[in-house]
């Protein structure tokens, strides 16, 4: 019989209106790293929360090393060897990472040897390629960096049992590879590593087997080395999906938005664009590549008019529209989808009738000076619903209520209806799953096909490589390099990514 | 200047400067676990008007201190059961207990106003420390509550940065859901801490009426909740930090009321407006500071915890 670090059988577990795991048996061995995939809301975290003692099973039994267990905390979990790596990092940026990692452990019980801590960490660290000097301040690591503090954390309590939620989501290519580097000395050392993801590349890179779930149910466990990435999509999604979307050849036309030597501070006053230049063509989609926080999110709150830049300047259609304000913007039909939909794309109190014409409400024949047409915007609305396919109990339902991808349509139609010239879309596929995604890509398409210049930014490569016609890569608030998808691959957009000019490549090649 | 004046000034500027230091200190620890305790005012007079009656029953003023502790905490315990079990807005909890405190303290302490306790804290000169010149009867000469706030600033300095009982204590005030996903029991840190901000609280109380005037009078605390809510920011919630504000602000009073003595010719209205207007002052410069550094204040302060569950 094969060693099973975990055996999950049977697992039930409802929430108000969703099933979100049907009768799921997993299993997981010493010593392999198993890829847990599906769609977004397959049910993967769900099932595994359970593991890790964040949530209760409503049916169902849990073994590990084939012994009965009842986890009812997170505490459990560890005391079974069980440690799980969110996707959003419970950090306390200003505590140390020596802090991060002691914290709730009870040994020793009352005073902080930080000394004898220390050098716990940096050997468990070195031992596994987790380096990280334990007396910086979380604030003070970027992001990868973070995420070995997480996994540093879990193997400091002695977990046998590792379960990292979406962890590539944030990180560079060459984070990714060290992170998998990381996975396979742990999975040599005798640990059970449980790896989810909806990324086909990467779960095929990585694991030892995959276990597909659709909708709550578990569909497959296969070896990695017998499958392929078709037969994972057909049975993540149920169907045949189409890696490749069909593009018209692009025919840009003249500059909509031009940016010229571009300055902003960030949020907590550093610069975070350091003389950004760029243009975007009618007619055309230039993605932005870039590790979380290297000035995307600046980038585009400057051009949408809610950041004052720090100089040089914002043209669109030739219009000085620099540090102007956003409803200035809003009138030269810019288009903006926010990364945060919650917080700056909806108001999540407002009906969605409300939120589709939070933009348009001042105008005619929205309104008449002081009241609002509501006849109008009641059609306008319904047959935006209807057009955009937002699935919404009533008009009336509060926009809090919608899930992810139905709230992105719904900013989608109110973005759309007012026929953009320029689209800023930041992270619009975050977050959705295959079927969302796809409209979104479609809609953005579209808008492009009627002429509308777009801004996309995005974390997902595979995305920007699909769709955008040019590519600039950002690190630092700089732009690296501009590119077409085509011409390069993505291990040199990685090296972009990771602060390498395109020029300094360039030369690279040459002398090598 | 005469050098006894001076020394009889700073010795009054730590006297002064002591109930507004325990209250701080109080106030650091809750807020530290994330819990902004605006009923301080109130919890002081609660622990005055407490200790001064059972001292002046049991003519010990130490057992009248236990009673101001104990007081302090029960209505503490209030203000947590509202913004720790029930998540109620935490200013507004904090106002109502204010409220609450200042109307109980001031209706049941009607019976003892103008009454004389037969025992109170007097100075105790503490042998040779004393004789050390200058310093030596400014700090030494001074009576026990004074001593214990000595002791605490250093102690409760060693258990927030260096003990693991303090790591979790920062955890729950920086960061609940990271604390609560290692096994820290949040809502209990919360609520000790909010307990012991109140116990001190009532200390600081309690050293008015049992040390400072012995006596009752209504509303003896007279804004002195309110100034050390603003010493936390002023202390970036550091110990040792509210020790030097405390004393600042005690300097403040103590000279103010010198001038007055004096018959300096500024009304007397206006001389009291003085530790308020420092108070102002004080805000202004530190949360400019606070907010250009962007450090110090716990990062969930205000902010009610609640373990995540999908609906």
């Amino acid at each position: 019989m094969e060693n099973n670090a975990v055996k999950m059988e049977g697992i039930v577990k409802r929430f108000p209106g969703v099933l979100a795991n049907d009768h799921v048996d997993f299993e997981v061995r010493t010593g392999e790293v198993h890829a847990l995939l599906g769609e977004n809301g397959a049910g993967k975290t769900t099932l595994m929360s359970i593991l890790a003692g964040i949530y209760r099973a409503d049916a169902g039994n849990i073994y590990i090393n084939n012994r009965r267990v009842h986890i009812k905390s997170p505490r459990d979990a560890i005391k079974e060897g069980v440690g799980m790596i969110h996707q959003n990092f419970l950090l306390i940026n200003s505590h140390s990472v020596a802090e991060n990692i002691t914290l709730g452990y009870d040994r020793p019980r009352f005073l902080l040897k930080r000394k004898k801590l220390e050098q716990e960490i940096q050997e468990i660290g070195q031992k596994f390629g987790l380096e990280v000097d334990p007396q910086a301040k979380i604030w003070q690591l970027s992001v990868g960096e973070q995420q070995r503090v997480e996994i540093l954390k879990m193997l400091y309590r002695g977990a046998k049992i590792l379960i990292l939620d979406e962890p590539t989501a944030v990180l560079t290519p060459q984070e990714v590879q060290e992170l998998f580097s990381t996975l396979r000395r742990m999975a040599q050392a005798g640990h059970a590593v449980v790896f989810i993801s909806h990324k086909l590349e990467e779960v095929m890179r990585i694991s030892d087997r995959i276990t597909v779930l659709r909708k709550g149910r578990k569909v497959a466990t296969l070896a990695t080395r017998d499958t392929n990435p078709g037969e994972l999509a057909r049975l993540m999604v149920g169907r045949e999906v189409f890696f490749d979307i069909k593009k018209s050849p692009p025919k840009p036309g003249e500059e909509v938005l031009a940016i010229r030597d571009l300055h902003a501070l960030s949020d907590k006053g550093l610069p975070a664009l350091k003389g950004v230049s760029l243009s975007v063509y009618s007619g055309e989609i230039l993605g932005i590549a870039g590790v979380a926080g290297n000035g995307q999110k600046e980038l585009a709150e400057v051009i949408s008019g809610l950041r004052p830049a720090k100089g040089g300047k914002v043209l669109i259609c030739g219009k000085d529209l620099t540090s102007v304000s956003p409803r200035r913007v809003i009138e030269e039909k810019v288009a903006y989808i926010p990364e945060d939909r919650k917080g700056v794309g909806t108001v999540g109190n407002l009906s969605v009738l409300d939120n589709l014409i939070l933009k348009d409400y001042r105008r005619a024949p929205f309104s008449s000076g002081t009241f609002l047409n509501l006849r109008y915007i009641r059609d306008h609305a319904s047959s935006l619903v209807e057009k955009f396919q937002i699935i919404t109990p009533t008009l009336e339902t509060s926009a809090k209520l919608l899930s992810g991808g139905n709230l992105q349509r719904l900013i989608l139609a109110r973005e759309i209806s007012c026929s953009p010239k320029l689209m800023i879309a930041v992270h619009p596929t975050r977050g959705l799953d295959v079927s969302a995604t796809e409209s979104v890509h479609r809609m953005l398409l579209e808008q492009r096909e009627n002429g509308a210049a777009i801004l996309l930014i995005s974390e997902d490569l595979d995305e920007l490589t699909a769709i955008s016609d040019r590519l600039a890569v950002i690190y630092e608030g700089e732009i690296m390099g501009i590119v077409e998808p085509k011409e390069v691959t993505l291990e040199e957009i990685g090296l972009m990514m990771a602060g390498k000019k395109r020029k300094m490549l360039e030369s690279s090649e040459v002398t090598s | 200047m005469n050098l006894d004046i001076v020394i009889a000034t700073l010795s009054a500027t730590i006297k002064a400067g002591t109930p507004l230091l325990l209250a701080t200190l109080g106030e650091i620890m809750a807020e530290r676990a994330g819990i902004l305790n605006l009923g301080l005012e109130g919890m002081m007079l609660v622990g005055a008007l407490s200790g001064f009656i059972v001292c002046f029953l049991t003519s010990n003023p130490w057992v009248g201190l236990l009673v101001a502790l104990a007081s302090g905490a029960i209505i503490a315990l209030i203000h947590a059961a509202l913004t720790v079990t029930l998540r109620a807005n935490q200013v507004v909890s904090g106002l109502a207990v204010t409220l609450f405190g200042t109307g109980l303290s001031g209706f049941l302490g009607k019976m003892v106003i103008g009454v004389p306790i037969p025992n109170y804290f007097t100075p105790i000169a503490i042998p040779g420390l004393v004789n050390i010149p200058f310093l030596g009867p400014i700090l030494f000469r001074q009576d026990p509550l004074v001593y214990l706030s000595y002791l605490l600033v250093p102690l409760l300095a060693f258990w927030i940065y260096r003990t693991r009982p303090g790591l979790h204590l920062r955890a729950v005030g920086e960061n609940p859901a990271a604390a609560d996903a290692l096994g820290v029991n949040v809502y209990g840190v919360r609520y000790l801490y909010t307990l012991i901000g109140g116990a001190l609280a009532g200390m600081a109380g309690a050293y008015l009426s049992l040390a400072y005037t012995p006596v009752w009078i209504e509303n003896m605390t007279a804004g002195r909740g309110w100034i050390a809510i603003a010493l936390v920011i002023f202390a970036t919630w550091d110990p040792f930090k509210a020790l030097l504000g405390s004393y600042l602000f005690g300097l403040v009073d103590a000279v103010q009321f010198r001038l007055q003595a004096v018959g300096v010719a500024v009304p007397s209205f206006f001389l009291n407006m003085t530790p308020y207007l420092a108070t102002i002052i004080v805000l202004i410069f530190a949360t400019t500071e606070t907010a250009r550094r962007r450090i110090g204040a716990p990062a969930a302060l205000g902010l009610p915890y609640e373990r995540e569950e999908k609906s």
